[in-house]
């Protein structure tokens, strides 16, 4: 396990996962971490193309900041999560239908 | 320049961070009736940051902060127009009875920190600060279209936000580490050096990161196919808040793709089939699909809708996509007439969002039925909104109409391969007619007449003629705005 293959391979089915979750759950929380197993495999090949490549770091500083905004964006969709709970009483996306389609 | 020569460069920014301090400690001292007070802290904050971008916009170009952004008169453009636009909509927030249920505080300070993030957008050539300051906007814009806290239709458009905001970010996310792993460095110089000197063994992967940093951007521009979240969210954020991401972020969004497209695919001439790496895919043709198919998505639906916030959202796809028609051909001229259509557009968007804000406070509504008659019962507001929808489509002698001529005069001098992109956007005009003259239709034909007329209150008032005036002088005279636009057309370039 020590070439860069393996990580991107890593990383690459880390992104269909997510993308897989996000597209099939009907759960909000969910969906969200499908969103955040996307951002994860963003991170996985920041780190190896930094590490293995011989680059500068670039890569490590971006991989930090992500995880940071991960954090912050995770916050305020759980904020906004919890606030249609109250209203309606669900997080399924699908019966957040108010909106015309 | 080092970091310490560069707070020099970057006072607008140290200003508007003091200014969004100033604004959340303000808040803590006022009761909440009073809460329309941080928006004048915000909106003199503002005023003084657009004093020293002005300032700064003769400085020589040159990137601050090792390489992370650049100040030219473009980004300093941009910066003037996202300030016009915020000021306008603060005002408008103050009479927006959608909001008088809550606090304005956190609203006016949040609005203040989007305004930080599109700053950055304007002006990053660093793929890291360009995606941070795309999220710094993103998600300030999910807590602003949410804030009606009480109110579902809110809550859904802010859930709605946030899924498709995050997955598109993450998306472009996953792009931009392909091109930091075969360019070897985040910096838009070094990328395209690096890009250029590739050989085609990389094609796919390049392909693909483009594609995928593509979903970013046409989302933050809401562009065929990443428009879903548009018309949902734009009709359940309150309605100061849909006019506000109708016109700021698009701006920072096109400055945006037109600083990566140009400092990182394009050598100084323009955008042609080669110059994205050694991909042999036709960038230029494909690009003009998506904005031909954009603004007939947008324009087709919108005749279908019978909400005229709704009906707005659509019409603001379809102007993304006429503002798009000129990225194809990338040229000097084709970023003069996007910066153009996007300072008319500013104008022309806002003033018909500020009417249906005031329609929405008479009425409670905000479809079709709730303007029946208003021609003849507010015929002061009728007669702004129908220049509003005149200006929309682009008839002389309304400014939409040099907005449009400015786009098309590009393609036409481009070259015969551009022409089909002409001719479509010229349909498409003529299809706009139709949903905006329908609103005309009703103010002035549907309804009863009455003989009580009313006039709106001061403020609006103000906030009409404010976004009128433009849209009409700009196209009679619109010559500052030009010579404006042409000493602002200088991008910083790194010579390597």
């Amino acid at each position: 396990m020590d070439s860069i293959n393996s990580y991107l391979f890593i990383s690459s089915m880390l992104f269909c996962l997510g993308l897989f979750g996000v597209i099939t759950r009907r759960n909000a929380i969910a969906v969200l971490m499908g969103v955040e197993l996307i951002l994860n495999a963003a991170n996985i090949n920041f780190v190896a193309f930094s590490k293995f490549n011989g680059m500068n770091i670039d890569g490590h500083i971006f991989s930090l900041m992500v995880i940071v905004l991960a954090a912050a964006e995770a916050a305020v969709a759980l904020a906004i999560i919890i606030n249609i709970y109250n209203n309606m009483n669900t997080i399924n996306i699908d019966d957040a239908a108010e909106l015309k389609r | 320049m080092t970091n310490l020569q560069s707070l020099e460069f970057f006072i607008p920014e140290l200003i508007l961070t003091i200014t969004i301090l100033a604004a959340l400690i303000t808040d803590l001292f006022v009761k909440k009736s009073k809460t329309n007070m941080i928006g004048w802290v915000l909106g003199v904050g503002l005023v003084v940051v657009g004093l020293s971008v002005h300032n700064l916009s003769s400085a020589p170009p040159t990137t601050l902060f090792l390489d992370m952004i650049v100040i030219d008169p473009f980004s300093s453009f941009m910066k003037i127009v996202i300030i016009l636009s915020t000021l306008l909509v603060i005002v408008a927030s103050w009479v927006n009875d959608e909001l008088e249920k809550y606090r304005k505080g956190e609203y006016f300070t949040i609005m203040g920190i989007m305004v930080m993030g599109l700053f950055l957008m304007t002006s990053s050539v660093d793929i890291i600060m360009l995606y941070i300051s795309i999220e710094v906007v993103s998600i300030m814009s999910f807590v602003l279209a949410a804030y009606l806290k009480l109110d579902t239709r809110s809550n859904e458009a802010g859930l709605k936000y946030v899924i498709y905001g995050a997955f598109s970010s993450g998306v472009m996310l996953f792009g931009l580490s392909i091109v930091y792993g075969l360019a070897g460095s985040t910096n838009y110089f070094a990328i395209q050096d690096t890009l250029s000197s590739l050989d085609g063994s990389a094609n796919p992967a390049l392909i693909m990161a483009l594609l995928m940093i593509f979903a970013g951007f046409g989302y933050k521009i809401s562009s065929v196919p990443f428009h879903f979240w548009t018309p949902d969210v734009y009709e359940g954020s309150p309605s100061t808040i849909t006019a506000y991401l109708s016109v700021a972020p698009k701006a920072a969004g096109f400055a945006m793709i037109i600083r990566f497209f140009h400092q990182v695919f394009s050598d100084s001439i323009g955008l042609t089939s080669n110059s994205i790496g050694s991909t042999d895919l036709p960038w230029p043709e494909i690009i003009g699909v998506l904005a031909v198919v954009t603004m007939t998505m947008g324009n087709l639906v919108a005749i279908q809708q019978k909400s005229i916030k709704r009906m707005l959202a659509y019409s603001s796809i379809a102007h993304a996509g006429y503002m798009m028609l000129a990225l194809p051909v990338l040229s000097m001229e084709a970023v003069e007439s996007i910066m153009i259509y996007l300072f008319i557009y500013v104008f022309m968007n806002l003033g018909a969002f500020f009417i249906v804000i005031f329609v929405k406070n008479k009425t409670g509504g905000e479809s079709f039925e709730d303007f029946e008659g208003l021609g003849w019962k507010m015929p002061i507001v009728g007669a702004f909104m129908t220049l509003f929808m005149l200006s929309l489509t682009g008839l002389p002698p309304t400014a939409g109409f040099v907005g449009k001529l400015y786009i098309f005069k590009t393609l036409v001098g481009a070259g015969s391969e551009f022409l089909w992109l002409v001719i479509a956007g010229g349909v498409n005009s003529v299809i706009s007619l139709y949903y905006y003259f329908h609103v005309v239709k009703v103010m002035f034909l549907g309804g009863k007449r009455s003989d009580v007329i009313t006039y709106p209150p001061s403020t609006m008032f103000g906030l009409m003629i404010f976004t009128a005036v433009p849209s009409l002088i700009l196209g009679l005279y619109w010559n500052p705005l030009a010579s404006w636009v042409k000493d602002s057309l200088v991008f910083y370039n790194q010579v390597m």
